[in-house]
């Protein structure tokens, strides 16, 4: 016995079911909104970050002397979901970690290279832009 | 930091003099390719008539040319001249002193000028100021006091290397069994900007070096300082830095004075927090480029001779970095 055929509401009801499947997966790609730093503006942490040399011990997309492997490379940076393995990479933790990474993981080799706070937001901002 | 163009003679150097040469050759050169065109255009199209060819064999091939090169030769060897033995007044003032006998003394004697001895070694320079009252080290970064001649001993210390500051002066073979001299002054303060010039192995390129032109009173503070071995660490952090530095060996190669680290085949760090920059010159100097330095060296400048650090805990390579910048 072959199948019954399909009526002319049912197969564009299996076709509208299809593409909904494919748009949908293409709306939830791995690209969720952009993370916003109250008070920080990407375009100048960008510039302090270079400023400030962060690339003697990270890599950092699209600073290219930034070539330092001594601390994690910051490449989709937006993306890691912790800080130092232990605090939600949220704007609040990052600026705090950022101003004073000892005072949030006593072991850390990381200095604290950006203790004023308009310079922590910045360079956050400009952070959460390598995805 | 007061940076200089790289690229722009500071005045009252010998960049300067050679740059006045060269401009009085380029510009001599035009006018002279300017007329003599004028005279093809004018043979070219004007109707023919009788010319003196005495006249202008005589006046135009011998005398012109003869007056020109030799004022130019008495020119360029008042330059040379004046690079060599260079305190500040110029060429002509040189050449005046060069034909009146009485006013040599001029010239030839600066009173005793502050000698600093430059070594070029792959890839970074050892600076040793010479002094009766006790010398001291630091490495890719030389300070001058404002419009004062220093005479620079130039020597090599494994390879060919070239010591090139362009706002300066020209550039100086460091030649391995030799010794160069150098004659630097700048009028102007601040920081130029310098470079091996002479392919030297493969970080050639980041080779720099900083001259520092610093007002006289700050200089003489400056210098007092280097001489100095480093005070003892202010409190227990930069203690645990000290105490990392010497447990892991760094004074095999490196000299801190005051603590018995006493190598000799890296910089001299006695004062490395005082310095402009790091690695000569690829890093600025702060706490975080200092930890890059230590622990990732071969990432900033393969091939370096200093390996990376390894053997530190976070904490001791912060305490280390936080230490040495406390060095000033």
């Amino acid at each position: 016995m072959s199948r019954p055929r399909l009526g002319p509401l049912a197969a564009a009801i299996k076709l509208a079911t299809i593409l909904g499947a494919i748009l949908g997966t293409a709306g939830c790609s791995d690209s969720p909104s952009p993370i916003t730093v109250p008070g920080g503006d990407a375009t100048r942490g960008r510039g302090i970050v270079a400023e400030r040399q962060c690339g003697a011990c990270h890599i950092v997309p699209g600073i290219r002397s930034a070539r330092g492997r001594v601390g994690p490379t910051l490449a989709r940076f937006a993306h890691r979901p912790y800080l130092a393995g232990k605090w939600p990479n949220d704007p609040e933790h990052l600026v705090r970690w950022l101003r004073d990474p000892p005072a949030m993981a006593p072991h850390t080799a990381m200095p604290a290279v950006l203790p004023d706070d308009a310079a922590a937001r910045d360079a956050a901002a400009f952070l959460y832009t390598l995805r | 930091m007061n940076m200089q163009p790289t690229w722009q003679p500071a005045s009252g150097s010998g960049a300067a003099l050679i740059h006045e040469l060269a401009l009085t050759l380029y510009i001599g050169c035009a006018l002279i390719f300017v007329f003599v065109m004028v005279l093809l255009v004018r043979a070219v199209f004007s109707a023919p008539r009788p010319i003196r060819a005495r006249r202008w064999l005589i006046g135009g091939g011998l005398a012109f040319p003869g007056i020109v090169l030799s004022a130019l030769l008495v020119y360029s060897l008042a330059v040379g001249g004046a690079l060599a033995n260079y305190n500040g007044q110029g060429v002509f003032r040189f050449l005046l002193d060069c034909v009146s006998d009485s006013s040599r003394a001029l010239f030839t004697t600066v009173a005793r000028p502050l000698r600093i001895e430059v070594t070029g070694r792959q890839w970074w320079w050892q600076v040793r100021y010479i002094e009766d009252d006790g010398e001291f080290e630091l490495a890719n970064e030389l300070r001058l006091p404002v419009g004062r001649p220093v005479d620079l001993v130039l020597v090599a210390g494994d390879v060919i290397h070239s010591f090139w500051v362009p706002a300066l002066a020209g550039k100086v073979d460091m030649i391995p069994g030799r010794a160069n001299r150098l004659r630097l002054k700048s009028d102007v303060p601040g920081v130029f900007r310098g470079n091996c010039a002479e392919y030297c192995g493969g970080q050639h390129a980041l080779m720099g070096l900083l001259v520092v032109v610093e007002p006289e009173e700050d200089f003489a503070r400056w210098r007092e300082r280097q001489a100095q071995p480093a005070p003892p660490p202010a409190d227990d952090f930069l203690a645990l830095g000290r105490d990392a530095f010497l447990r892991a060996d760094c004074g095999d190669c490196h000299t801190v004075r005051g603590t018995g680290a006493a190598g000799t085949s890296g910089p001299d760090l006695t004062h490395v927090g005082s310095r402009e920059m790091l690695g000569a010159a690829v890093l600025d100097n702060h706490i975080g480029t200092l930890g890059g330095w230590i622990a990732g060296t071969q990432d900033q400048k393969p091939g370096s001779l200093m390996p990376d650090t390894r053997s530190l805990s976070g904490v001791e390579l912060r305490a280390l970095s936080a230490w040495l910048e406390s060095l000033e």
